[in-house]
């Protein structure tokens, strides 16, 4: 803290730390508890606030267990969130590695770009580039139709299938970038090494790569199943009343419902859920927060 | 030597069909908007028209939106930069358990869904202010956690910052505020100009936190996903074709200026 004051002097210092506590204090901190004291508060009318009646309560979160179809509701994106960030890491990790480790060094700045690009564009533009595709009417049902694989249009849309499909467009590309950072920085001799050795390819992957692309791993598993699982426009764009997903849940008990206590505790459940598959995967891969968020 | 050269056909293939997946939806969209077909489609192939652009040109609402989303996007630069390079000046000065600590409690709303931060600030603002759902409030929520995203940009750029420049300048007799100034400042205006662009863009493009805090605004992104639900017309395909090209030119720009600067860099620390 000294060394705070005598780099900037003190009016400096008072402005950063003013800046600093604002931001963590009134946009991050109080926020989030307030939120979670709030879903420990029965939903009364405005007279009743205060009253006897508003007393500490866990009744919110006991309707997750009570209401059956909210809870199939919620394992549902526990393992579809779960399928989805597998898949991205399947799909990612040979691409990953053909980048950081295989091509050639002139080509490479191409390749990034055309990673990069795709990235910047809106969530949601690309979502709705996939109800395009999926559409009764689209491209998929008339170039399946064409070959011959169905006799008759299909209804992708508004499905699960449809939507996990989307969520794997969607949220590729915050699975390819940590895990092409983390396989860069493993020096090619150890492979060329190894090789020399005798080693095979799959060996290769499974004592050398994978073990050093481990922080990438894990980065690129929670950035995805966080934003799958808290994602509410790909399901609200690709699927339907049969397919819904706990975010929308949530936005029901604020906006339809009307019943924000009950919306706040089912947050803080989605919240937990992804605090706790953080610090399983910081666990798993043995990571910590500092190799995360980069 | 035959495993070999087929080893590299498969990679090449994988990669190919890599990036015809990542861009053939894209395609797709763009393709769609220039069917005449009432729904946007690509089959079956009604005709080629321009007539969507006009369709979106007129569109009130549209612009109305727009304006909104830069009214939004204006006022997530003017909070989010600054507190993100609060944030990073005092984290770069601290050591030890202080500095991870805050840093945990910075970047967590980058780790937190956005939805989740929308509810809480939904929350917390009526309860403790009477504020609802609006402009302000959309502002407020981005912000939380775009702010992270400045914090960082501006610790990266710090990392490499001499901070001998600034102690010979205070052995000189500048003061804290002429330092700031003129050292310290300038040597961040590239963070700060491409910490602008990314804050304006996740501002724009964000659905998940705003959807709950925006009441009765519409931004942009918003207006689009209503309109994909209610009124889908290949005038959304013709928007979303702007907006892609707007995207993939300010993405080349920012890389282009990026590279140049680490090159710059490089050259400076080889020299």
């Amino acid at each position: 803290m000294t060394e705070v004051l005598r780099r900037y002097g003190p009016v400096l210092t008072g402005m950063i730390l003013l800046a600093v506590a604002l931001w963590l204090a009134l946009l991050v901190v109080l926020p989030q508890l307030m939120m979670i004291g709030f879903s420990f508060r029965p939903s009364l009318p405005p007279s009743k606030i205060g009253g006897p009646e508003d007393v500490f309560t866990v009744k919110n979160y006991l309707t997750l267990w009570t209401n059956r179809i909210h809870l199939a509701i919620f394992l549902k994106t526990i393992w579809a969130s779960a399928l989805v960030t597998a898949t991205t890491l399947a799909v990612c990790y040979p691409v990953a590695f053909y980048l950081a480790q295989v091509a050639p060094k002139r080509r490479l700045p191409l390749l990034i770009l055309m990673l990069v690009v795709p990235f910047w564009i809106n969530e949601l533009l690309r979502t709705f580039s996939w109800y395009i595709i999926l559409a009764f009417n689209g491209p998929l049902n008339a170039i399946l139709l064409g070959l011959g694989i169905i006799d008759e249009p299909q209804r992708f849309l508004g499905g699960d299938g449809g939507v996990i499909v989307g969520m794997v467009y969607v949220y590729i590309l915050f699975m390819v970038f940590p895990l092409y950072n983390a396989i860069e920085s493993l020096d090619r001799n150890q492979i060329e090494a190894a090789r020399d050795l005798g080693a095979g390819w799959p060996r290769i992957h499974r004592r050398i790569v994978l073990p050093h692309a481990k922080p990438g791993i894990a980065v690129g598993c929670i950035m995805t199943f966080m934003l799958a699982a808290g994602s509410y426009a790909v399901p609200a764009l690709l699927g339907g009343p049969n397919s819904r997903w706990f975010t929308e849940i949530i936005y029901n008990w604020f906006f339809e419902g009307g019943n924000w206590n009950q919306g706040a505790a089912y947050a803080f459940i989605l919240l937990v859920l992804c605090i706790g598959f953080i610090l399983g995967a910081m666990r798993l891969f043995r990571v910590g927060l500092a190799d995360i968020a980069k | 030597m035959t495993a070999a050269r087929l080893r590299r056909l498969l990679t090449g293939a994988y990669l190919v069909l890599f990036f015809c997946y990542l861009f053939l939806p894209l395609g797709i969209m763009a393709a769609a908007t220039f069917n005449s077909s009432r729904f946007p489609t690509v089959t079956p192939w009604m005709g080629f028209t321009l007539g969507w652009f006009q369709a979106l040109w007129e569109d009130q609402r549209m612009w109305a939106a727009l304006g909104t989303s830069l009214i939004v996007g204006a006022g997530v630069i003017a909070l989010a930069v600054p507190l993100g390079l609060a944030a990073a000046l005092l984290l770069d000065r601290l050591h030890s358990r202080a500095k991870t600590f805050l840093y945990a409690l910075m970047v967590s709303p980058l780790l937190t869904p956005g939805v989740i931060v929308g509810i809480s600030t939904l929350v917390f603002w009526r309860e403790w202010f009477g504020v609802s759902g609006g402009l302000f409030l959309t502002v407020v929520a981005q912000s939380s956690f775009i702010a992270a995203y400045a914090m960082l940009l501006f610790s990266a750029r710090l990392e490499r910052f001499d901070p001998v420049l600034e102690e010979a300048a205070l052995d000189l007799g500048a003061s804290h505020g002429q330092v700031f100034r003129r050292i310290t400042l300038p040597y961040l205006m590239p963070a700060i100009l491409s910490a602008a662009l990314l804050a304006f863009l996740q501002s724009f493009e964000n659905y998940n936190t705003t959807l709950f805090v925006r009441g009765l605004d519409t931004t942009l992104t918003v207006y689009i996903a209503t309109k994909v639900r209610t009124g889908l017309t290949p005038a959304v395909n013709a928007l979303s074709l702007v907006l892609i090209a707007l995207t993939i030119l300010g993405a080349v720009v920012y890389e282009a200026l990026r590279r140049r600067e680490a090159r710059r860099q490089a050259g400076s620390a080889v020299a």
